[in-house]
């Protein structure tokens, strides 16, 4: 297994994604390295196809590497079996996704305390904690709402609350506000912005809006044909 | 996940498609049903062919006779030199007492059946009396009769049988309440000083006090006319036509055909029972019970062996009821798998999220395990008492039938409790079986596929 330097949230090293179709073999991700530290704020940017979200799915310990190192928290994801990638994906890892993905014949309650009944969290604990997550993104009076009640961006805050409710120490978010207005997505941003400030938790955001990118992202990094073509500031600056 | 999380999303999944759930459900609900159906009735039959046997108090009753008189009685030890080497035991009132008291014995009462003259309407009619215990009130032997049973253990009455009946009347239910005479002949004992005079007339009447017969008369009022022969032939009261209390027979004290041989072997002294019937509790309690008389120095009989053959009898008629009545279960499995693979489709997504936010493979094939365990277990409840209602309408209209062929009542189905509780863990098992493949299958989703499924 491979170190983890100080400040090392994920390591991505030489990461490969090949697909079989047919005879044919598709590199959806090839030879990807990346570094993202505790606290980052880091966008990946590219185009449809790219491979932005294979990586990010890769990082989420939903896929396997074809070749490379995932390395989070010391630990090598290729090397984890699927237990202990539940386990990660319950613990170290919280996930938003652009279609929101909220269980549509249950509660904003029952969605959000979800991820506390996987963790197996005591029943007595839950409902305290379902409350603080709504509570950050200020939904905890509509607890027993269903998603269809809410507006959507209400819908990926409550996505977010879902994310959060496990204290993961790193954010995985898949298109946030794809599916929203301009206004709504900033807002789901400024919670990202402060979740990440606030809770020093490290974000990883695929996007295809680079100005949002560069407006709250440390970083962007940009894929295109399943490789790393440039990593940069978000404001032009200088790699972190 | 923990159980109860894992029941409780099972139950709320269950309720979201609750009509095709239920259809599913049912569908294992009319299996169970025909299951428990089936096998009601096989328990019902064994419970009425069990009662009806019983109730000729053949098949729960050991019949004790004197190894001294009844050799052949008991043939295992017909051939054995051992019985020629062991003196027989008296079959006297201390013999049935102690008897009495060997446990599992519910009752010891002694054959008395004589020969006498019944005198009706001034003429003579010669036949066989037997005396008949209380207890044959209660256990079914006289069922059917016109007329009623004795009105006490000690009344003067008597019991004809139909063909006798017949003889005494061409109208015999008419002789129902009317009087007849019992003329027999009376055992009365010798005093010992008679004996001694006339020992020269006879040894064994001498060395055993010996006795005289005395005719008497005796008014009965007849109370009841039975159809069939009670006891099927066995067991004292058996291959009589006339039937009185056996405790006015005992008082009687009329001299039967076993005095008489007391009498040639010398030991007419003390009175001795011809014969003893022994009720046990139940028929599986015979065989100890026999051993024990057996080792008390008597030779007995029992149908132990018909009861053997009767118990696998039934337990292969079960068996293959429960073959049968599973079939429908099997088939309602087959909905069970089609009803999950469905829900697999259905729910790609959500098994998608669920793996996303940290369930792993095991989870999601605990939560299809549970769905098909909770199909199973209500659909088991269900069918246990849908079997249950179609068992009351077979009796029912088996009931209906007999009635108008003018014959009694008959309860041919039952579920006793450990049939209601065994379809239901059978049904819970049969149906986690079946989603054995749904769940591994939905456990083996690409959670990545799953999340872009639309």
């Amino acid at each position: 297994m491979t170190g983890e330097t100080n400040g090392t949230a994920i390591r991505v090293e030489s990461v490969s994604r090949h697909y079989q179709m047919g005879s044919a073999v598709i590199p959806a991700i090839n030879g990807v390295t990346l570094s993202i530290l505790t606290g980052e704020f880091v966008a990946l940017l590219g185009s449809s196809g790219s491979g932005k979200s294979t990586l990010l799915n890769l990082l989420a310990g939903l896929d396997r590497p074809t070749s490379g190192a995932i390395v989070v928290q010391n630990r090598n994801l290729a090397e984890m079996d699927t237990y202990e990638l539940a386990r990660y994906r319950s613990q170290i890892v919280g996930m938003v996704f652009q279609a929101f993905n909220l269980l549509p014949r249950m509660t904003l309650e029952e969605n959000v305390e979800l991820p506390l009944r996987l963790a197996e969290v005591d029943r007595a604990e839950r409902s305290s904690r379902v409350r603080e997550a709504l509570g950050h993104v200020r939904l905890d009076k509509r607890l027993a709402h269903r998603p269809s009640e809410l507006s959507g961006g209400e819908q990926q805050r409550a996505a977010l609350a879902r994310a959060l409710v496990n204290r993961p120490s790193i954010l995985l978010a898949d298109e946030p506000t794809g599916n929203l207005d301009s206004a709504t997505g900033e807002e789901i941003m400024l919670l990202l912005k402060q979740f990440n400030e606030a809770l020093r938790m490290t974000i990883v955001m695929v996007t295809h809006e680079r100005p949002l990118a560069e407006r709250f992202a440390h970083r962007i990094v940009t894929l295109a044909d399943g490789k790393l073509i440039s990593e940069r500031g978000a404001n032009g600056g200088a790699k972190q | 996940m923990k159980f109860g999380d894992i029941s409780e999303l099972a139950v709320r999944n269950l309720r979201e498609a609750i009509l095709r759930n239920s259809l599913t459900t049912l569908g294992v609900a009319v299996g169970v049903a025909s299951l428990v159906a089936m096998l009601s009735l096989g328990v019902g039959l064994q419970q009425f062919a069990s009662k009806k046997l019983s109730s000729t108090g053949l098949f729960n009753a050991v019949f004790v006779a004197s190894r001294s008189e009844m050799g052949d009685f008991d043939r295992s030890r017909r051939n054995a030199a051992q019985n020629a080497a062991q003196p027989a035991a008296p079959l006297d009132e201390a013999a049935r007492q102690e008897i009495a008291r060997l446990q599992n014995v519910t009752e010891v009462y002694p054959e008395i059946r004589f020969m006498t003259e019944i005198r009706y309407a001034n003429n003579p009619y010669p036949t066989m009396v037997a005396g008949v215990p209380e207890s044959a009130r209660a256990d079914g032997a006289f069922d059917g009769m016109q007329g009623t049973f004795f009105s006490g253990p000690a009344a003067d009455e008597a019991i004809l049988q139909i063909e006798f009946a017949k003889e005494l009347s061409n109208d015999p239910s008419s002789l129902i309440g009317k009087n007849l005479v019992l003329r027999y002949a009376e055992r009365q004992a010798l005093a010992n000083s008679s004996a001694r005079n006339s020992s020269s007339k006879g040894s064994a009447s001498s060395a055993s006090g010996g006795f005289s017969v005395v005719p008497h008369e005796q008014q009965l009022k007849i109370v009841g006319i039975v159809t069939t022969e009670p006891g099927g032939g066995f067991g004292g009261f058996g291959r009589s036509r006339v039937f009185i209390p056996l405790q006015v027979a005992q008082t009687l004290s009329a001299t039967e055909v076993n005095d008489l041989r007391s009498v040639l072997n010398g030991s007419s002294a003390n009175r001795d029972y011809a014969s003893l019937t022994v009720r046990v509790k139940s028929p599986k309690q015979v065989e100890a019970v026999e051993t024990t008389i057996k080792s008390m120095g008597f030779a007995t009989f029992s149908l132990l062996d018909t009861t053997r053959n009767l118990r696998l009898f039934f337990t292969v008629f079960d068996l293959l009821l429960g073959i049968f009545g599973s079939l429908a279960l099997a088939v309602a499995t087959l909905g069970i798998v089609n009803t999950l693979v469905m829900a697999i489709l259905e729910r790609r997504r959500e098994i998608g999220v669920f793996k996303a936010l940290g369930a792993d493979d095991r989870d999601v094939k605990q939560l299809f395990f549970a769905e098909a365990g909770v199909m199973g277990l209500i659909g088991g409840v269900f069918g246990v008492f849908l079997g249950w209602l179609i068992g009351r309408a077979l009796t029912f209209g088996t009931n209906v039938y007999l009635a108008r062929q003018s014959l009694p009542s008959v309860d041919i189905s039952a579920v006793p409790v450990w049939l209601a509780f065994g379809a239901i863990a059978f049904a819970v098992i049969v149906s986690l079986i079946a989603g054995l493949y749904p769940a591994a299958r939905a456990a083996r989703l690409n959670p990545v596929e799953a999340l872009r499924y639309e």
